[in-house]
């Protein structure tokens, strides 16, 4: 079984949400997600200072395989992305919960992520 | 299980099992898309020795008074040329519109030939066949009671040499050799661009031949790296680069047409003539990434200052060139630079020549 996480939250589209000490929110793709993919070889990430939706496209992933739209779990402005996966995009498969973040939300409505699945539920909905 | 649709199991699927791979639906058989890493895999073939298991493909022997001339007139490549048992031709089936039914491999052996086609396209080639073989003394024999294997790389010949008795074979023959008690055909052919064999034994040899090409450091390789490789070396794959809809002439497949003896009739060659006379509108071109992204299957080729637009048929990451790589049918006046539209996006692509790696080497050339 793949690694979960019960500080985070997740989305049933594979992304999951931590919420940071100082407020924002770094958003990821799952162990699940990353083990059905495959080899990441490219990764587009929303550009810095761009405003995302919750639940729309804020970026995709592409694998050998196949391309994968990833959904932001929150609304407001993106603070950083992570440029470290444009060099080594197989960094989402090595390190999906730590250094294979994607990018970083400034919140507008934090209440969002209440919508959103625990480990738990996450584990269950994809059983 | 009810309502699943019953897949085709190869003679090793349980030792896939044992290994790891992850078992997909592949044109109706239960096949290793991977086993951990389809790059590792990939690599694998490129530098050392790989082996896939490919069983799923149709393996036909043709027998008869008249396997010749009915192959002659079935394919548009001419088996006249093999003159050396063992020697295989890769040709195109075509359909009486020029359109490609299937392409194959064919062998000439001491019984007759031997045709491997794919899977995928198993049902309709064998009614095609049998159709056609009406007017001809011979008959098709199913082998399925044969497994089949590619073990291709640099290492990979002197590593089944480890194993069987394989004398010196050029490149495109085959040739029996024995293992244990059984007779295997081997031949130097395969799909990934590099050196390698493809093994037909009995399936109830395949576990014991895998287990021992193990041991010997030949590492399993599913079909997901093959794809890259086969994408990798510019070959075509049945239902991407070509269908019945699309002319070998478009597909690069015209070396594969045999025009040298004027008498001989095959079916599609008074379509391919027209084709011909008329003008072919379309080639099939490689193209290389400039911009950011993966080329997929499907996407919009164009160039600037033309109306017309092409159509990616296979598209990936290349592990060994580490950028995106494609084969694409585009209009015949295509070159230089075009832009591919990625999720409404246009980024900028170079038209080359549709062969990208060859022997673990980069040869990519602009047309």
């Amino acid at each position: 079984m793949s690694e979960l996480r019960d500080e985070l939250k997740y989305l049933p589209s594979h992304e999951w949400a931590r919420v940071e000490s100082d407020g924002t929110v770094t958003v990821g793709i799952t162990d699940h997600a990353q083990e059905a993919l495959g080899d990441v070889v490219f990764v587009e990430l929303p550009e810095l200072g761009s405003e995302v939706t919750a639940n729309t496209e804020a970026g995709v992933v592409e694998s050998v395989k196949a391309a994968s739209d990833i959904y932001s779990p929150v609304s407001g402005e993106v603070i950083a992305v992570n440029e470290q996966l444009e060099e080594a995009p197989e960094t989402v498969n090595s390190s999906p919960y730590d250094d294979g973040w994607f990018f970083k939300v400034k919140p507008s409505e934090i209440g969002e992520l209440d919508n959103a699945l625990d480990a738990e539920a996450y584990k269950a909905s994809v059983e | 299980m009810f309502g699943e649709r019953m897949l085709k199991e190869t003679a090793l699927v349980d030792l896939h099992r044992e290994l790891g791979a992850k078992l997909v639906d592949f044109g109706g058989w239960l096949m290793p898309l991977h086993y951990g890493s389809q790059m590792e895999e990939h690599h694998r073939v490129r530098q050392g020795a790989g082996w896939f298991d490919v069983s799923h493909m149709t393996v036909l022997d043709v027998h008869g008074a008249d396997a010749k001339r009915y192959l002659q007139f079935l394919l548009a490549n001419d088996v006249a040329k093999l003159t050396q048992p063992g020697k295989a031709l890769y040709s195109g089936m075509l359909n009486e519109r020029a359109g490609v039914i299937d392409d194959l491999i064919v062998y000439l052996c001491d019984f007759g030939y031997r045709v491997v086609v794919n899977c995928a396209t198993r049902e309709k080639d064998l009614a095609w066949m049998q159709k056609q073989a009406a007017n001809f003394e011979v008959s098709l024999i199913e082998r399925d009671e044969l497994a089949m294997l590619a073990v291709q790389g640099p290492k990979a010949r002197a590593l089944v040499g480890q194993l069987l008795p394989v004398p010196d074979l050029g490149v495109f023959v085959g040739a029996d050799v024995k293992y244990k008690t059984s007779n295997v055909f081997v031949a130097r052919t395969g799909y990934t661009g590099e050196d390698g064999y493809e093994v037909i034994l009995p399936a109830s040899e395949a576990v014991a031949f895998v287990q021992q090409l193990g041991e010997v450091g030949v590492a399993p390789c599913g079909l997901g790296a093959r794809d890259t490789l086969r994408l990798e070396a510019g070959m075509n794959l049945y239902g991407h680069e070509m269908d019945e809809a699309i002319s070998p002439l478009e597909a690069n497949m015209s070396w594969t047409l045999d025009w040298s003896d004027s008498g001989r009739d095959f079916i599609g060659k008074k379509a391919l003539l027209q084709q011909k006379a008329d003008g072919v509108k379309n080639k099939l071109v490689g193209l290389l990434i400039k911009g950011k992204g993966v080329l997929r299957a499907g996407q919009e080729v164009r160039m600037s200052g033309s109306e017309a637009s092409g159509l990616i048929t296979s598209g990936s990451f290349s592990p060994t060139l580490s950028t995106s790589i494609a084969l694409a049918r585009v209009p015949v006046e295509f070159n230089g630079e075009c832009q591919v539209i990625i999720r409404n996006k246009e980024v900028a692509v170079d038209i080359v020549k549709p062969c990208f790696v060859r022997n673990g080497a980069n040869i990519v050339k602009a047309i």
